[in-house]
């Protein structure tokens, strides 16, 4: 009997993305431009998870000093980073929330100058790391979307 | 290079510096009368304002320093669509510093982040309003001596007021400072002012709709306006506008060394009749604005007397 397991090969080179929040694989693939990239991606939906229930997992072959990874802290903390090469893992990532992010959030103020001034970056800082608050640098408003770990 | 965006850029010794030297403008006026020459103030004024553009290039010209400027977004190339910081790059060509009032909130943000000259936050939108918080800890300081141990009443706007919600966070620092905030309901300061600012560092408040009531304990009554601006109908407005009349029976109510402060333009809330009072301290508060305003450009200038 065969059992109903799927098998994704191992990377030589890159990044293994665990305990990401079932379903926002697709939005980890957004945020880190990986549509814009050139490399070997695979996405596994609701794998099942002893800690989570159900959980998705990336596994993003491409050069380790290539990837600015520092956004997953913003979207999910929780998520566990592998670093691969050859083969191995060799080091795991800690996530901690970033002081500033920039171009991953918009300003939704429609008073923010950010909504008329050409090329401006839109830059969020943490103002309360405890309630993990983060404002827009402009006008203080404070992020009430919805892309972080709900 | 040091700008100006809020008031809590100066900490309380830099404020204190700050009001030493204003204080000193006041006394000797002729000392500073050519401290500025040959500088320029550019007031790049992207909306109409009359007192804050006014007192910047009075506080210049006081200096012994000239002005140039523009105060409409109409009269600048904003009208032809060019940036922020387009705008004060090239600005940055013709003065030594510059005031800049515009619409949108955080704009002069941007534009200190693009100039090679000192930036003066003359008023972002509803965001900040740094001089004007200078000038009313400079009033508050002169008449009374201090900043600290004593009961300031808001009365008016207090949702809507952005002197207010600054002059809450500047006088936060200074200690056993009690606040009677004076309101109706649906004026109430936000939410977040009460448990972020207040709550957080323990500073005693509490809100009334009296003003009746709160005056016999004020130290300072900060009177505002009830912005039209900021209603999406008019029924409300209406409702709302003429909620506090300060008049001299009010007044009778007060303490003797209280003193009423009012960022103006006023339109209802303080009777004319109150001016002759000598506790109406509201256009002293305009002429402190000038001497503060000087101070800070000097500060930011580096200039020292």
């Amino acid at each position: 009997m065969v059992k109903n397991t799927l098998n994704v090969g191992r990377i030589s080179e890159g990044f293994v993305l665990d305990h990401i929040q079932a379903g926002r694989s697709m939005d980890i693939y957004k945020y880190l431009h990986l549509d814009k990239l050139d490399c070997c991606v695979a996405i596994i939906k609701n794998a099942k998870s002893n800690k989570m229930g159900k959980k998705d997992i990336m596994k993003i072959e491409c050069p380790i000093d290539f990837m600015d990874l520092d956004v997953l802290g913003f979207i999910d903390h929780n998520i566990t980073i592998n670093i691969v090469k050859d083969e191995k893992v060799v080091d795991k990532k800690a996530l901690h929330l970033p002081h500033e992010i920039k171009n991953i959030i918009k300003c939704k103020n429609p008073r923010c100058i950010t909504s008329i001034e050409q090329e401006l970056e839109h830059v969020f800082v943490l103002t309360d790391p405890e309630h993990e608050i983060y404002r827009c640098k402009y006008c203080e408003q404070k992020y009430d979307g919805r892309l972080r770990r709900r | 290079m040091r700008h100006l965006m809020s008031p809590l850029d100066f900490s309380v010794e830099e404020l204190e510096k700050l009001m030493e030297t204003a204080g000193d403008i006041e006394s000797n006026p002729q000392k500073y009368a050519h401290v500025c020459d040959g500088k320029k103030l550019a007031t790049l004024f992207y909306e109409p304002s009359t007192r804050t553009r006014l007192s910047h290039e009075a506080a210049m010209l006081n200096l012994g320093g000239s002005v140039l400027g523009f105060s409409s977004a109409d009269s600048s190339s904003a009208a032809k669509g060019e940036s922020v910081a387009d705008t004060i790059r090239t600005i940055s060509c013709y003065a030594d510093i510059c005031a800049m009032r515009h619409p949108k909130e955080g704009a002069a943000l941007v534009a200190s982040q693009n100039a090679t000259i000192p930036v003066i936050n003359a008023g972002d939108g509803g965001h900040q309003h740094p001089t004007q918080t200078l000038a009313d800890l400079l009033t508050i300081h002169s008449l009374k001596g201090r900043l600290g141990n004593m009961t300031i009443g808001l009365c008016g706007d207090l949702k809507f007021g952005r002197t207010v919600h600054s002059l809450i966070h500047a006088l936060v620092r200074y200690p056993h400072v009690r606040f009677v905030l004076i309101s109706p309901e649906e004026l109430r300061v936000p939410s977040y002012i009460r448990t972020d600012v207040l709550d957080q560092q323990n500073i005693e408040y509490e809100e009334v709709v009296r003003l009746e009531d709160a005056l016999p304990s004020l130290d300072i009554l900060y009177m505002t306006r009830v912005q039209k601006e900021r209603f999406f109908n008019e029924e409300d407005y209406v409702r709302m506008k003429d909620f506090y009349i300060l008049d001299s029976k009010k007044m009778e109510l007060a303490p003797k060394d209280m003193y009423v402060l009012h960022p103006l333009p006023r339109v209802n809330e303080i009777a004319v009749e109150v001016d002759n009072d000598p506790r109406a301290a509201y256009f002293k508060q305009a002429q402190y604005g000038v001497y503060i305003r000087m101070a800070l450009i000097m500060t930011l200038l580096n200039i020292e007397v």
